[in-house]
């Protein structure tokens, strides 16, 4: 690794640190409701705001190092990407914190940026090389456009999400308080995904498998967590390793699948022992913490972000990316599932705002819409990279 | 027709519901209503007013937000079920749709293909619902925006105090406005750039009515948009061919009427390789094994001078030259060439040695050339090969013995060679393949020697043009102009009015109802004018 990379890594992993500072500090600061003109932050607040400052400019770092290292723009793979986003949610949340100075929101969006950067980590870090179609400058246009859209649209979410932790009565079992704890269970099972991964990349796991691919040719898979699920007509040739209980047929990816069967049970282990000891649901453990914030102000500040988030999403997503598609891919548009899904994040977003605008849909319904938005990103982000490979998949 | 005179003296379209002029409410439920519902400025909607014949109907089904909503989430829905499998355009083109979902698919491959989703951006229902999408958008555009510009254009100044109650931001005190309090407002308010009317000792303070616009450019944009895609099928504005170009050829250019001719002139594909790229890269490349670096035709493109004359032989004369990489296609007119495919190492030649099996000496080259063989090879001295037969993708024998090949391309080929020597003036047979010679007539003295195969690379261009692109650019800038407008500004309006030892003070904002708040307590910090309250809080 050249130096220039090694720094690059330093930043980021300092970025990382300064952001698990920052939410304590968020924390520290919340009893401070959102601020009108002629307040004051508290000096907790002052303190949080300015260590998630010094992170983003860490991070910054390490995105331009690592650029001059590599000769192009670190977007270019899932972890660059997705390093990206968590960068943009910060940045997002650092700029819709100077028209809102609500410090709630930070107790929130930091550490959703620190998960979405774990989860990036989790994928091969090294600096790749540009194939030939990705050699442009709208590699770089495009893709930071594009998050920078999705990262503000997160903001929205983030704000939609403490509404919902706010408003949602929990003192007894309903519908939303269900919907609500699905929620809380998915973030819990990606911190999940992280531990998993990390855990059995330490202990150096590796299970080879030869099987048959949809092609009908024969073709290996290293699995680097147990096989649950194996794959089609695949035979374990490390010694010594878990032999699948299932077998897969061909179409499905068994190795990506098992990983997110280890992501969920996971997820159900870390998630039954919160309930267990603290017997509160997730959402009841997190309201006390939103209490002093204005209904109103989180509502506005979750409308505000999608009016900020979507001209910025639909430029870059759509328009910069039908530009590059046309030169690159010789047309503008194909229906490649990536494609498709981020014209149904637009679409969504649109419909949103009409919602909004013309049914009323305030308050918690719009919470609602602002949490399934940011599914659609995340599925677009996650589950359309692994799952469904089109053109765009980056794995 | 039907106009509505308000008490004011303004006389408004028919089926208004807020005076456009003063803001009186002029019907039954608008006066009965706390608040007033602002969102057209109370201004007459066709699609409000008249409900009779079936253009109403189409018209109010079709400039109903309700029903836009509805087909977007249509639309949306089922776009999603496009990804569900791969779409047929996407799966190996060698093998059917038929058979293809349900051999990788199984049974739920077979109804995917059953109901037709295999195709689903081109069925009939997915585009109507797109058309549905385009009269919407103009219907519920034009319903609106008239009337919003109208009673925006027309509003006075002193509205009355009934419109001005029903704000959401409203206050009222006894009392009557200092000058000095005036003017401390009218500075401030012009501080945030507001643009400040008075008339009759009342004073209107409004910014940004342009951020009104906003949607309507926006679909505006959507629609020319949708145009441009739908004239794609009109002929001669979209082309789509693709090229498979052999190093060394000259092709006509399909789409262009035999105009243009393009000659390959050589293929590369580059790998990345440790110790000449950037040492980053050394990880990735391990991990990946190979990684491309460039794909590049270097092209000739020529024209046809003699396009014009029927029957002529063509001359081409070089217009340009040009590498073609991803990424980089070659333009010409409006045409673009792009580098899409490539296969590496197609068989070109062949080249054998006639070859003296005892001695070895050999008694000249032949060059079979695959795509264009001679019949005989004269070697001089009285050496002569015949070609007695050519199989380019030889498949075995058929059972009398006779040589069969698979296709004309040269995958694999195979010779029938007639050896003519001063000794064997007859001739002697030789079967020759790749690795493999075999004498069906009886040993030979003589024998064809592999030396040498030459290769060339195939590629595969794409010709493109497509005339919708600046109808689709332009719709995109108006669509991006359009939200921009509409969503990084808001239109504010705060009236102050004293009438009758009150004062009055009201405040309307589409939307961001905080950011308002903020601006108007500071406007009024320090003066004795009352602070409006928001009276929809939830
Ligand atoms: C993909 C399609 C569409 C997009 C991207 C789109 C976009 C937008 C945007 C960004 C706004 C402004 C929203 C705001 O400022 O909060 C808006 C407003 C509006 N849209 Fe659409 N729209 C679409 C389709 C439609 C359709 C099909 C209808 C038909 C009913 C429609 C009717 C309206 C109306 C009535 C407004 C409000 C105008 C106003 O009150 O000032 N839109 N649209």
């Amino acid at each position: 690794m050249s130096e220039l990379a090694g720094i690059s890594s330093a930043l980021l992993y300092a970025a990382f640190i300064l952001y698990l500072v920052g939410t304590f500090l968020f924390g520290g600061s919340i009893r401070q409701k959102g601020l009108r003109d002629g307040d004051q932050l508290n000096r907790w607040g002052k303190l949080a705001i300015t260590v998630t400052i010094i992170g983003f400019i860490a991070q910054l770092g390490y995105f331009i190092t690592r650029w001059a290292a590599a000769g192009h723009a670190p977007v270019s793979n899932l972890f660059e990407f997705t390093t990206f986003f968590g960068m943009m949610v910060i940045g997002a949340f650092i700029l819709i914190f100077f028209i809102y100075k609500t410090a709630v929101l930070g107790l929130f969006a930091l550490p959703i940026a620190i998960i979405i950067i774990a989860y990036a980590s989790m994928f091969p870090r090294e600096i790749s090389p540009l194939i030939p179609a990705l050699q442009s400058d709208w590699l770089h246009i495009h893709v930071t456009t594009a998050a920078a859209g999705q990262g503000i649209l997160a903001i929205s979410f983030i704000a939609g999400i403490i509404y919902l932790v706010k408003n949602i009565d929990q003192s007894i079992s309903t519908k939303k308080t269900k919907w609500l704890e699905a929620v809380m269970f998915l973030i819990v099972s990606v911190v999940g995904f992280i531990l998993i991964t990390t855990g059995f990349a330490l202990s150096d796991y590796k299970a080879e498998f030869e099987y048959v691919n949809k092609e009908d040719a024969a073709a290996v898979q290293e699995f680097n967590v147990p096989a649950l699920v194996g794959p089609n007509e695949g035979v374990l040739i490390t010694d010594g390793k878990m032999n699948p209980i299932v077998e897969m047929p061909a179409f499905i990816n068994a190795k990506k699948l098992n990983t997110v069967l280890w992501s969920l049970g996971a997820g159900v282990i870390l998630y039954v022992l919160i309930r267990l000891i603290t017997r509160k649901r997730v959402a009841a453990l997190l309201q006390p913490l939103v209490r002093n914030v204005s209904s109103d102000l989180l509502d506005e500040i979750s409308y505000r972000s999608v009016l900020i988030g979507f001209p910025v999403f639909t430029l870059g997503a759509l328009i910069f990316a039908m530009i590059w598609a046309q030169i690159a891919w010789t047309r503008f548009w194909g229906w490649d599932p990536k494609e498709v899904w981020a014209l149904i994040t637009f679409l969504f977003y649109a419909a949103f705002l009409h919602l909004r605008l013309s049914k009323g849909w305030h308050g918690e319904r719009s919470a609602w819409l602002a949490v399934i938005g940011f599914g659609i990103i995340m599925f677009n982000l996650v589950a359309v990279n692994l799952v469904i490979a089109g053109l765009h998949s980056y794995a | 027709m039907g106009k509505v005179k308000c008490e004011c003296g303004h006389v408004n379209p028919r089926g208004t519901i807020l005076c456009e002029s003063c803001g009186r409410a002029l019907t039954e439920e608008a006066k009965k209503e706390n608040l007033v519902d602002m969102r057209y400025e109370g201004s007459a909607r066709r699609s409000q007013t008249y409900n009779k014949t079936i253009i109403d109907k189409v018209w109010n089904f079709f400039s109903s937000v309700k029903v836009g909503i509805w087909i977007i989430v249509l639309i949306l829905v089922a776009a999603s079920f496009g990804t569900i499998l791969p779409q047929e355009f996407y799966i190996p083109s060698n093998i059917p749709a038929e058979t293809y979902y349900e051999d990788v698919y199984g049974t739920f491959g077979k109804f995917y293909y059953m109901i037709g989703f295999h195709d689903l951006y081109n069925s009939v229902w997915f585009i109507a619902l797109i058309a549905a999408l385009g009269v919407s958008l103009v219907i519920a555009s034009l319903d609106r925006v008239i009337p919003l510009y109208r009673a925006l254009k027309t509003q006075r100044v002193d509205r009355h105090e009934s419109f001005m109650k029903k704000q959401r931001l409203f206050a009222e005190q006894k009392a009557s406005l200092q000058a000095s309090d005036l003017e401390k407002v009218r500075e401030e308010l012009k501080k945030k750039r507001y643009k400040i009317r008075e008339e009759n000792g009342a004073l209107l303070a409004e910014k940004n009515r342009f951020t009104r616009w906003g949607p309507y450019v926006n679909h505006v944009g959507l629609i020319i948009f949708l145009f441009g895609a739908m004239l794609r099928s009109v002929q001669g504005m979209y082309i789509d061919e693709l090229l498979w170009i052999r190093e060394g050829e000259t092709l006509q250019i399909p789409g262009t009427d035999g105009e243009y001719y393009v000659k390959n002139d050589g293929f590369t594909l580059e790998n990345y390789k440790q110790g000449e790229d950037l040492e980053v890269f050394n990880e990735a490349i391990d991990r990946v094994g190979t990684v491309a670096k460039n794909y590049q035709t270097d092209a000739i493109l020529y024209r046809d001078e003699n396009n014009d004359l029927p029957g002529a032989e063509p001359e081409l004369t070089e217009v340009l030259h040009d590498d073609i990489q991803v990424n980089q296609p070659m333009k010409f007119e409006s045409f673009a060439v792009y580098q899409t495919s490539y296969r590496q190492d197609e068989m070109k030649a062949m080249h054998f040695a006639l070859t003296n099996k005892e001695t070895g000496e050999e008694f000249g080259e032949v060059v079979v050339d695959l795509f264009n063989q001679q019949e005989t090879y004269d070697l001089g001295n009285g050496y002569k090969v015949e070609l007695l037969g050519y199989y380019p993708d030889f498949d075995g024998f058929t059972k009398e013995g006779e040589p069969t090949s698979r296709s004309p391309l040269p995958n694999k080929p195979a010779f029938l060679f007639n050896m003519i020597s001063p000794e064997k003036p007859d001739g002697e047979v030789s079967f020759v393949e790749i690795q493999n010679t075999m004498e069906p007539l009886g040993e030979t003295m003589y024998k064809m020697k592999f030396k040498n195969l030459e290769t060339r690379d195939v590629s595969a261009l794409t010709i493109r043009k497509d005339l919708t692109l600046p109808i689709l650019g332009i719709g995109g800038i108006i669509f991006m102009i359009g939200v921009i407008q509409g969503s990084y500004w808001n239109h504010r309006r705060i009236w102050i009015r004293e009438k009758d030892g009150h004062i009055y003070i009201a405040g309307h904002t589409n939307k961001n109802w905080h950011g308002l708040k903020r601006e108007i307590h500071a406007v009024l910090d320090g003066t004795a004018i009352p602070e409006p309250e928001d009276r929809q809080k939830d």
